[in-house]
């Protein structure tokens, strides 16, 4: 699953010196095309409906293209508010996701034992569970702690559910860090956390950032979970505002809708890109994603 | 006083406990409380509230009874079985192909868009696709243009709208899983059966499909488990309309424990679905296993 999606190796080189191009390749090119294009329909809605200040379902150029749907929703309540606290939500589930799967990570890919394989099997077994099936017993648990509402404790509930496959992540990651040069570090009189710390964990950091940027992709978009874990209006994230203000307003306003959606989307558009530019590695976010 | 190598296994392995407490706190906790909670008659407001009654399998046999719980159960297996099953991993594969054969640029392009729909968050994709597949929506304005009245699709077709839209929003996974594991096909191989004559069918389903047949069942596995959990596409799209024409199993198990207030048969639809994603993930699990040498 670590495989490399953006090297291709072309089909059979040996017939493509023959015929310079593949046969067919035209055809490929076409209905290749043909898809995309019905891909990017509804994507387009949502573009230049955000420039049109008469949007309604319909796409369509805008008669008189401006900003006003983004002026519209500039305003600390419908916008900045909802952004902060899905930055807060998202933010700290990342940095929790990744402390603990730092440090779950680091006795399993170090040390021989029995107890790796069932628990990395365990937790495997964890990253399948329907995370919307346990959303009412989630709910049940929150009244009876007296948790509901209350965002720390949804971080916690979002890290736990980003930790399996933060771990798996974390450890393959850290299993390609080659032992002697933390042991070059105890020679010279470390700890194991002190090497951990000022080695292991500097050798991995393009591995830390694809953790946690996809954790915070995943946290950033999640409707679900926020949706029933938090109540009150001020301490709702963006995808949950959204909702409301779609259900409200949503009749006549669907330009700011589209604008407001698309101010939403921007941060993990510009993360993802990072991560796929910057690691070259898609496959590692993708294996890692799920609904 | 040294510790014994027991003691020292302990002190090791006492990293993980940080992530073991938060599983077992926010994953095994809410399953096994589920269990629990499906067997009482748990409501979310009212005297049940707050002292629920044991009601022991009560709960499961109102499942049987109830006629929603067949229909939401066949939809579920609909929604897998159209948008994961065959849409998103037949469209993937097709992707992955044809990307090998157009030029670059195109498939660089056309790569973008697919996976553009798959990274935006979920709720602005089912604000999208709700408004592509409403009356005066983009599908109805091409199908106008063929002569096709307008239809409110959300209405008329709910599941197949459910359908299309997500396998617009999740086939970018099947497609990145593909394109890798084409990538793993030896050219040498190809070029061979190319020598003797085999054409391009003949060379995809006697060698390629046989080759990645690994990547398609842990594909086909990953997608039903992701396609089991959709929840807010369909519910921004219809809600479970009109009249339960596209209540999926965690829909139906949000309107019960949440709409209609009833959290101890809400939890025993959860149940269900649970035990479900339990079954494909032990599968999926024993997969891997037979994977590895």
């Amino acid at each position: 699953m670590t495989a490399p999606v953006r090297e291709r190796r072309p089909l059979y080189p040996a017939a493509r010196r023959r015929t310079g191009r593949e046969p067919g390749s035209a055809w490929a090119d076409l209905v290749l095309v043909l898809i995309g294009v019905c891909f990017l329909l509804p994507l387009l809605w949502l573009v230049l409906g955000s420039l049109d200040p008469a949007a309604g379902h319909a796409t369509r150029i805008p008669e008189r293209p401006g900003l006003d749907n983004f002026a519209a929703v500039f305003t600390p309540a419908l916008l900045f508010r909802p952004l902060w606290n899905s930055l807060l939500l998202s933010a700290g589930t990342g940095a929790v996701t990744l402390a603990a799967a730092v440090l779950a990570a680091y006795p399993l890919s170090r040390y021989r034992s029995r107890f790796n394989n069932p628990f990395m099997y365990g937790i495997l077994f964890g990253t399948c569970l329907p995370v919307t099936a346990i959303m009412v017993p989630v709910y049940g648990l929150f009244v009876q702690l007296r948790l509901l509402d209350s965002p720390p404790a949804t971080v916690l509930f979002l890290a736990a559910t980003s930790l399996p496959m933060a771990i798996w992540m974390t450890r393959n990651f850290m299993d390609s860090v080659p032992l002697e040069v933390e042991e070059a570090a105890w020679v010279d009189g470390a700890s194991r956390l002190g090497a951990l710390r000022s080695i292991v964990l500097p050798l991995m950091r393009p591995g830390l950032g694809v953790v946690f940027i996809f954790v915070f992709i995943q946290a950033w978009g999640n409707f679900f979970v926020p949706f029933v874990l938090l109540l009150s209006e001020d301490r709702q994230p963006a995808a949950v505002s959204i909702f409301s203000f779609f259900g409200q307003h949503g009749a006549v306003a669907y330009g700011q809708l589209a604008a407001f959606s698309i101010l939403y989307s921007i941060p993990v558009l510009a993360l993802y890109v990072l991560v796929a530019r910057g690691s070259g590695n898609a496959m590692a976010l993708a294996g890692a994603v799920r609904g | 006083m040294p510790a014994t190598p027991r003691q020292r296994q302990v002190l090791r392995y006492l990293p993980v406990l940080p992530a073991v407490v938060l599983l077992l706190v926010f994953l095994a906790g809410p399953v096994l409380w589920a269990f629990q909670a499906s067997l009482t008659n748990a409501a979310l407001t009212g005297r049940h509230a707050r002292n629920p009654e044991w009601v022991g399998l009560e709960n499961y046999q109102r499942l049987a009874q109830d006629p929603v719980f067949p229909l939401s159960l066949g939809l579920t297996v609909l929604f897998v079985a159209g948008s994961a099953i065959l849409g998103q991993n037949v469209l993937g594969l097709a992707l992955a192909v044809l990307m090998r054969r157009a030029r670059p640029a195109v498939s660089a392009t056309v790569g973008t868009a697919v996976v553009a729909a798959w990274v935006l968050p979920e709720i602005v994709a089912a604000f999208a696709a709700y408004a592509f597949f409403s009356r005066d929506g983009t599908l109805n304005q091409l199908l106008g243009r063929l002569g096709v009245p307008d239809t409110d699709w959300l209405y008329a077709a709910p599941m197949a709208a459910a359908v299309l839209a997500n396998v617009w929003r999740g086939t970018a996974f099947s497609m990145l899983v593909y394109r890798a594991a084409l990538n793993s096909v030896p050219a040498e191989l190809l070029e061979a059966a190319h020598m003797d004559g085999a054409g391009p069918w003949q060379r995809f389903a006697f060698i390629t499909l046989p080759v990645i047949r690994g990547s398609i069942a842990t594909n086909l596995m990953l997608v039903t488990l992701q396609t089991l959990a959709v929840f807010t596409l369909i519910w921004v799209m219809t809600a479970g309309g009109p009249a339960n024409a596209s209540t999926t199993l965690p829909v139906l198990a949000y309107q019960e424990a949440f709409k209609f207030g009833d959290i101890g048969y809400g939890t025993a639809v959860a149940t269900v679905l649970i035990i479900i994603g339990a079954v494909f993930g032990a599968a999926y699990l024993r997969l891997l296993r037979e994977q590895k040498p």
